[in-house]
């Protein structure tokens, strides 16, 4: 069967666009038509941009028919939808909250502006835990997003839209970001690729801080090609944001190179305390149908134990809600964003404003956070989080001198059904014990599809890489992502 | 074992310029003690001989030459303010 305009990756739509058999207008036509039909059901975005992407495909196919524009950029006319915590000047800017359900950004994201020198097409704004906090996208000021898979599902978080509308093909890449997991697991929910890069490898300039030792941005794909090709626009040293590897220039580097089906005598180890009781059973298959594919491969295959694993998710909620707590104490009515108009003081109007402008769960996580860095308790938690967290990269450290990849399930399950977890905050964290321990040791990630579940819910496997081995990550998801062949998308939400 | 009381998220709450009613305050107290006793068994780990992480860069301070740059008018740095006079940004009272 012959797939619609929408749900080829981007790569294929650079091609075809080059031999002139569609036009940048055909592709957004057939986006907005797939966002008629489907989007009031997933509630993906908080905004579409449909003038803006008819005018800007007319832009480019005007440009292109009279010979300017340099059509061998690869997203030149391409689609992509943006995580509404990365600020578009000039277009709300929410985070999925309240407090922001006005903010109007004055300046472009390092990553938007990058986007926009290599002609992107912005589809819009995509939805999202409130502030990144979350596993489900339930925690969204404006309603869940709902699995193009299966509707009654969450479609994991906190990039929940990215990842749906990429897996709908109501985008036809998107950009996300990733804490604890924000970018993997939902992408491993929603059946398509998620890579988060190493830390500082992609400027922060832009994006609305979450935790700042901890966050990173990254792209949602169909494909590892297209996922490559997106890095490569988007990586590279930034003076705006002075936690970016400057040995890194944008431009320098073209991970597509990378995109080798080989990998011969190539090291891969599985982490043991990774496929452990917590993950389901069809999942553990799932990885370990794809480990004998690497194997029948040429690659090598081992067994590790990373024994301070053990304690990611408790040094995680320690370090990620304290740095939230500090981050989000800028959100007080005085600036931007919502303000209580009823309180006579100052005070009072901080109080009231960020009690009625946050939601549970961000309000949870910066008592979490208050709590660890207050007089007393900081030395117990917060400096405690932060010994424990150098045991962890000991531990990966250990691993990347023998394995050039770790590969595990990237979530211990697959979708689960919306209010399933909503109302336990410690079985909701849990849903990130696989992703967490890469992003405390800023280390690169990608998520790909394993297969589908017998009942047909996407699964996903995470590739983990040792800091800046991008490349390692990409021969090793190439070669599998062609081994396993997966090749299923949600039709039935189009029925 | 109880690791916070509601006292303890009373205090809390006002450091982090929060406030919760009653019943809020009773969910959270709950919420709070059991994610607090979770993560408490990081104390187990030997961590005698082991610095803090902060980052994962091997960086310290980034200097830029300090050169005048073109920054946001005042005009669009308020242009968000929910309430603004005389180029500034209007607040209530200082209690």
């Amino acid at each position: 069967m012959e797939l619609p305009l929408n749900f080829l990756p981007a790569h294929k739509l650079n091609k075809m666009l080059q031999e002139r058999q569609v036009s940048a207008t055909d592709i957004v036509s057939a986006l907005l038509s797939a966002i008629d039909k489907v989007e009031a059901k997933m509630n993906a975005y908080l905004r579409v941009e449909k003038e803006g992407m008819l005018k800007s495909a007319a832009d480019f196919d005007s440009g292109f028919n009279s010979g300017q524009d340099n059509i061998l950029s690869g997203f030149s006319g391409i689609p992509v939808a943006i995580k509404d915590n990365i600020c578009t000047k000039g277009i709300t800017t929410t985070c999925a909250s309240r407090i922001l359900s006005n903010y109007i950004p004055v300046y472009d994201a390092t990553v938007i502006r990058r986007l926009k020198n290599a002609g992107y097409i912005l589809t819009g704004k995509a939805n999202m835990d409130e502030f990144a906090m979350g596993s489900s996208n339930e925690n969204s000021y404006f309603g869940p997003v709902k699995n193009p898979w299966d509707l009654e599902r969450v479609p994991g978080g906190s990039s929940g839209g990215p990842a749906a509308t990429v897996a709908a093909g109501t985008a036809i890449c998107s950009l996300g970001s990733d804490t604890g997991g924000s970018i993997r697991q939902p992408a491993s929910l929603c059946g398509v690729v998620g890579l988060k890069p190493t830390y500082g490898l992609v400027s922060r300039y832009g994006l609305i801080a979450f935790a700042s030792s901890l966050d990173q941005i990254g792209p949602f794909s169909r494909d590892v090609e297209d996922s490559a090709s997106l890095l490569n626009i988007i990586c590279g040293w930034d003076e705006q944001d002075s936690t970016s590897i400057s040995s890194v220039k944008n431009g320098s580097l073209d991970y597509t190179k990378y995109l080798v089906d080989d990998m011969k005598g190539l090291k891969i180890g599985v982490p043991k305390e990774l496929m452990a009781a917590e993950v389901d059973d069809e999942v553990r298959a799932a990885v370990n149908r794809a480990l004998k594919l690497a194997e029948d491969a040429g690659a090598f295959i081992g067994e590790i134990s990373l024994p301070s694993l053990e304690y990611a998710l408790s040094v995680y909620y320690i370090i990620a809600p304290s740095e939230a707590s500090s981050n989000l104490s800028r959100f007080d009515g005085v600036r931007y964003g919502y303000r209580n108009r009823d309180a006579a003081t100052l005070r009072g109007m901080y109080k009231k404003s960020r009690a009625q402008g946050f939601g549970p769960e961000v309000k949870r996580r910066i008592m979490i956070g208050t709590y660890s860095l207050s007089a007393g308790y900081y030395d117990a938690y917060y400096e405690k989080a932060q010994r424990v967290r150098t045991l962890i990269n000991n531990d990966f450290n250990r691993a990347f001198k023998k394995y050039d990849v770790l590969i595990s399930p990237t979530s211990p399950s697959t979708a689960f059904k919306i209010g399933e977890k909503a109302d336990d905050p410690l079985k909701m964290y849990m849903s990130d014990i696989c992703t967490i321990p890469v992003n405390l040791s800023g280390l690169p990630a990608i998520s790909i599809p394993a297969g589908l579940s017998s009942q047909r819910l996407p699964i996903g496997l995470q590739i983990i890489a040792d800091t800046l081995r991008e490349d390692n990550i990409f021969r090793v998801a190439y070669t599998l992502e062609k081994a396993i062949g997966f090749n299923s998308h949600p039709i039935n939400l189009y029925e | 074992m109880s690791f916070i009381s509601k006292d303890d998220v009373r205090h809390v709450a006002k450091l982090a310029e929060l406030e919760f009613d009653d019943s809020e305050m009773e969910k959270m107290t709950s919420q709070l003690d059991r994610i607090l006793g979770h993560v408490a068994k990081i104390s187990q780990v030997d961590t005698s001989n082991v610095e803090p992480t902060s980052h994962m860069l091997n960086i310290s301070n980034v200097y830029r030459e300090d050169l005048k740059k073109q920054s946001l008018s005042s005009k669009e740095a308020l242009s968000n303010a929910p309430e603004e006079r005389d180029g500034g940004f209007l607040v209530p009272k200082i209690d």
